[in-house]
């Protein structure tokens, strides 16, 4: 049994407002005593819309944000500990939504670079480590260009690259395809499946897709601070009228095999793809002629 | 009220080694009172065409007409072109700028030179359209959500009171909820206040559900107008330009090559429930 790479205990954050004398003024409970464990080499997908407070919680797994209550351990680390912060940050990495915000080098070898030459990586092993990176991306051949001249998924391609290369056991991506097109999106979850399968490193994905999500490992659903929902992705996705009434969306071919079973065909929950969702179908209709 | 494009060719950096041509030979007609998708992958000449139809980008070669008006004449308005037709820019939130709502609403009208009374009425009329409670009319835009920054930046632009409204990629960022919220807020206004409407969208699924007409762009040309229906039975042509069909519209096709007897012609949910069922 893996032991989990990350784990929280009533993990709670809550934001404070406070007016200009610094008397309180609102306390808004962003997380509220969240328990997860998350293994090693797992594939997460955290849902939820805005405000739901995924991406608080994801803010505390590399040690941007800490717990008001409750504790989180990285990788064995409490990140309240102040000696492990930057082990911590190396061990859980993380891509944000804007592309346009996280690539600072005026090269993309040199992006790329950045981060390992910062935590005093020796010169060869920084080339060595760009290489690699740019490669599980996809955008090695682009490693002399400039970023300023790259569509948004490949950016968001070498901000992941940029974070790999400091060889975290851990990634996170909040929202990584939010600001993309459709393309850009397929290349960036590509991306990010590839990370998992090959190199076997644990993904945590926060999106609003729900095609995105399908293959995960597991499928938490967040709302007011809480976990809500969890589950292989069958499982939560068999819920529709749950997701519903937390204003989420269920990927297309599983709501309208949601709609076909509402109207009488015999059709298990939780279809997931068109291939399984044609199977449902053409069995259903043998059935039915027999 | 309606817009035609005649031969319209857009160039950037004409006269340079680098020089683009962003639009080719684009000639079309909206009707007053259309709800159009307009769908495109980046690059494909979407942007440069909605900035024609309000005059923020001049054609290089060919014609743009407003209400039969040719908008390059001198002598054409282009300021009342521009209260006509109102631009939502992708990410508008990042326009917002003033101290609260109410005021950052009241500089659209406020530049078209109208009476004070008038401004007012028109900023709380817009707010009202797009849904915004009372209670946050005095506050900082900038302690919204995201979704309702964007509602209010919308209402910036209706408070013009445009005849034709144009969106780029208005659902861009939201989560479901804000998607839905700002979606139907764009059928409404075209439902019961009679705008026209241009959606741009990189949304299959969403411009098969709202729009009664597609447009579709490719290397700065318009490759299908057509009825969602039309556009999206051209599957391989869409994918070659790196856009696809609505999800609804593969499974049909899925089930057809299982041998089933069904129609592809299907776009939405409802359709394909129908379909499906009447084939069992």
């Amino acid at each position: 049994m893996p032991m989990s790479l990350i784990k929280t205990k009533k993990l709670t954050f809550e934001y404070i407002r406070r007016d200009e004398e610094g008397n309180v003024e609102a306390i808004n409970r962003a997380v509220d005593e969240v328990d997860l464990e998350v293994k090693a080499g797992e594939f997460i997908a955290i849902l939820g819309h805005n405000g739901s407070g995924k991406s608080t919680l994801a803010k505390h797994i590399n040690a941007i944000l800490y717990p008001t209550e409750g504790s989180i351990w990285v990788d064995g680390m409490d990140s309240m500990d102040e000696d492990k912060l930057w082990k911590i940050r190396q061990t859980a990495g993380m891509v944000f939504q804007n592309p346009d915000n996280q690539i600072i080098g005026q090269v993309i070898e040199e992006d790329v670079g950045f981060g390992p030459e910062n935590i005093g990586v020796p010169t060869e092993e920084i080339w060595q480590r760009v290489e690699e990176s740019l490669k599980t991306v996809g955008m090695w051949e682009y490693r002399k260009h400039s970023p300023n001249k790259l569509s948004g998924g490949q950016k968001q391609r070498v901000s992941i690259a940029g974070v790999i290369a400091m060889h975290p056991k851990c990634i996170v991506l909040d929202e990584p395809t939010a600001m993309l097109d459709p393309s850009g999106r397929y290349e960036v979850i590509r991306a990010a499946r590839a990370l998992n399968d090959v190199e076997k490193m644990t993904v945590i994905l926060i999106t609003h897709y729900m095609e995105e999500v399908v293959n995960a490992d597991r499928v938490i659903v967040m709302d007011k601070g809480k976990v809500v929902l969890q589950g292989t992705p069958r499982e939560v996705f068999s819920q529709v009228e749950k997701l519903r009434e937390l204003r989420l969306d269920v990927p297309y071919v599983t709501l309208l095999a949601y709609e076909l079973k509402q109207k009488g065909m015999n059709i298990p929950d939780g279809i997931l793809t068109i291939d399984e969702l044609v199977e449902a179908i053409k069995r259903a209709k043998s059935v039915r002629r027999d | 009220m309606s817009i035609i494009f005649n031969h319209v060719c857009h160039s950037y950096d004409a006269d340079t080694q680098l020089k683009i041509d962003a639009l080719k030979d684009v000639s079309f007609k909206i009707e007053d009172g259309e709800f159009v998708g307009l769908l495109g992958h980046t690059g494909s000449g979407k942007s440069t065409l909605v900035q024609h139809m309000n005059g923020l980008m001049k054609a290089t070669s060919g014609e743009v007409f407003f209400d039969g008006k040719d908008i390059a004449d001198k002598e054409y308005s282009l300021k009342e072109l521009r209260s006509n037709v109102g631009l939502v820019f992708q990410y508008p939130e990042h326009q917002l700028f003033e101290a609260t709502v109410f005021e950052d609403v009241c500089f659209g009208p406020k530049n078209q030179g109208l009476e004070k009374k008038e401004i007012e009425l028109r900023a709380f009329y817009a707010l009202k359209q797009v849904g915004l409670e009372e209670e946050y009319f005095y506050q900082s835009p900038f302690e919204l959500s995201g979704g309702q920054k964007r509602r209010v930046a919308i209402a910036g632009v209706l408070a013009m009171k445009p005849r034709v409204l144009i969106l780029d990629e208005p659902t861009a960022g939201l989560d479901p909820k804000g998607r839905d919220e700002i979606l139907n807020l764009i059928k409404k206004l075209h439902d019961e206040e009679k705008i026209t409407i241009i959606l741009v969208s990189h949304s299959m699924d969403d411009v098969a559900n709202y729009v009664d007409r597609i447009m579709v762009m490719n290397k700065g040309q318009l490759i299908f107008d057509d009825v969602p229906r039309e556009v999206f039975r051209h599957v391989e042509e869409l994918e070659g330009m790196g856009l696809a069909v609505p999800q609804v519209t593969y499974v049909m096709h899925a089930l057809k090559n299982a041998g089933m007897d069904v129609n592809c012609d299907i776009t939405t949910i409802p359709e394909a429930v129908d379909e499906i069922m009447s084939c069992l």
